[in-house]
């Protein structure tokens, strides 16, 4: 059932007169939840990335009455995918910015704030400027978070303000394509790619092609070292490998076995075992682990990084209750990191999570896909695609044998498929 | 005893209801994987990804045949179609012919 924003009002108005009074004014939805508990309950969704969003989305549209609220830091949308091109100049911010509107005009009640905390126990999120959420079930799709420490030299604030990741999108990638920007024709631009697994296997890897594409245009003379910890691509392998040899020769310089061990901020210098890379743009995406919300709920419980789920309901194995999805999980094999598959495990949770409220079983047949586009032009993209079907012995998603692939080759169609793709689950994570 | 067998009959009927019910969720949670792309409730946009609203389920069968055989070209669909079963297909179809064909 969808709800209409009429509808949506009236139902606050309706929960204002039930709670009465001045505090409910104050907290419309959970000043009195604790009076008020029963079907069709309430969700708290931590995290406005794919995810989250979707999440928030779905269940909403399939949902009805559950309320959603939805925790996020930033104002809008912002989107990873396809923030190589705004790095390499072929987009502006503009391009992968949209608006939460859609959401909230489902009746989502969206929270611009910071969570910082989820108490399992009392069931409840806790926010930055101390509110407190009341749910019935939690999500958390709280991405990535970079893991402090490891990479010796980038502890500082002032260090991490310089080297840039850029690995999500947002400020970072606008400060990336500043510093490439004013990087002078001859120089060096390093990107230092970390073991996997990591957020986007592909990412690293296109946005290599996407800086050397600007290169080849702007600052001919100009070179890309890309120095990977992993033995070898971590994704699409022969079509960067063409990609590299046939448009970048000269101007790519790939380096797998590399792994960061240090930098030095002040003279902007990667340095690995055997030897120092200076730059002049030096980009570092640090090994990666489940975002810290997650950690301090003690939802990690896999390789102390990532967070195990009951695939079923996306409901960590730490914790009945909390559903996590994307990044933070511990991935089922051959499952990536991807938004697109966020989008996926929360239609998952969505479904679940509908039929848990009302005490009914949940599907036991999930499937999930992946479809992931990367340029390897300004011009023309591959994708490689998965198919996952739930295996009830195993109790984890597996890739259906024969299903899934690489692009043959790259083309200028799948380059414009890969925005259609965005335009579409931009819409379909957004109710835009 | 006529009222027992009605309340077993009545019974019998809730359960097939259940039953149908829950087959309308997987329809529509496995079209859903669809939706990212073909757009949500197979309302997609741009002229570049099938919109499924509305379709004919047998069109979007005969066609899920096709890529899976190779005989429909396309860039990521041959892929895709090959991870479904033929049940799993015709659920699908079924869920996007119901759909209207414009939001």
């Amino acid at each position: 059932m969808k709800l209409s924003p009429v509808n949506a009002s009236r139902m606050l108005s309706r929960r204002r007169l039930l709670c009465g009074g001045a505090a409910a004014v104050a907290l419309p939805l959970f000043g009195c939840a604790s009076t008020m508990r029963g079907p069709p309950g309430r969700v708290v969704v931590v995290g406005g990335g794919y995810g989250g969003a979707t999440a928030a989305r779905y269940l909403r549209l399939w949902g009805g009455d559950i309320e959603v609220t939805l925790v996020e830091r930033q104002a809008d949308f912002v989107s990873c995918p396809l923030s190589n091109l705004v790095i390499s100049g072929h987009k502006q911010m503009a391009d992968i910015t949209r608006p939460y509107s859609g959401l909230e005009a489902l009746g989502v009640r969206r929270i611009q704030g910071n969570a910082v905390a989820i108490d399992p126990q009392a069931r409840q999120v806790r926010l930055a400027d101390g509110r407190a959420l009341d749910y019935d079930r939690a999500i958390v799709a709280p991405g990535v978070d970079f893991t402090p420490g490891e990479v010796i030299g980038l502890e500082s604030a002032a260090a991490q303000q310089k080297i840039l990741h850029a690995w999500k999108a947002g400020p970072q990638t606008v400060a990336l394509r500043r510093q490439i920007e004013a990087m002078p024709d001859g120089g060096v631009y390093a990107l230092t790619i970390p073991t996997a697994p990591f957020r986007c296997p592909p990412g690293p890897y296109e946005r290599a092609c996407l800086v050397a594409d600007y290169f080849k245009q702007f600052k001919p003379r100009s070179k890309v070292l890309l120095l990977d910890a992993n033995p070898e691509i971590q994704s699409k392998k022969v079509l960067f490998e063409k990609a590299f040899a046939e448009h970048y020769k000269g101007i790519i310089e790939y380096r797998p076995n590399t792994e960061l061990k240090e930098v030095d901020a002040a003279t902007n210098t990667a340095k690995f075992d055997f030897e120092d890379v200076k730059a002049d743009v030096l980009n570092v995406v640090p090994p990666q682990r489940a975002a810290d919300i997650v950690r301090s709920a003690g939802l990690v419980n896999v390789n102390n990084r990532w967070v195990g789920v009951h695939w079923l309901t996306m409901e960590a194995t730490a914790a009945p209750g909390i559903h996590v999805l994307g990044d933070a999980t511990f991935a089922a094999p051959l499952m990536p990191k991807s938004g697109h598959l966020a989008n996926q495990h929360a239609k998952v949770a969505a479904a679940a999570i509908i039929q848990q409220l009302k005490g009914q079983p949940v599907s036991t047949t999930p499937v999930v896909a992946n479809t992931c586009y990367s340029y390897v032009t300004a011009r023309e993209a591959v994708h490689i695609s998965t198919v996952h079907q739930y295996d009830a012995v195993d109790k984890t998603f597996k890739v259906v044998p024969g299903s899934g692939g690489l692009s043959s080759a790259a083309s200028a169609l799948e380059g414009r498929i890969a925005l259609a793709w965005a335009d579409n689950i931009w819409a379909d994570t957004l109710a835009i | 005893m006529v009222d027992a067998r009605r309340a077993v009959a009545a019974l019998l009927l809730m359960a097939a209801g259940a039953a149908a019910a829950q087959d309308a969720q997987l329809a529509r949670n496995l079209a859903a994987v669809c939706a990212n792309c073909h757009g949500t409730d197979g309302h997609a946009r741009g002229d570049l990804i099938k919109p499924l609203a509305g379709l004919p389920a047998e069109r979007v069968v005969s066609a899920m045949v096709g890529f899976r055989s190779g005989a429909l070209p396309a860039t990521v669909m041959h892929q895709i179609a090959r991870g479904f079963t033929d049940e799993q297909v015709k659920a699908i179809a079924s869920y996007y012919a119901a759909q209207p064909a414009r939001p």
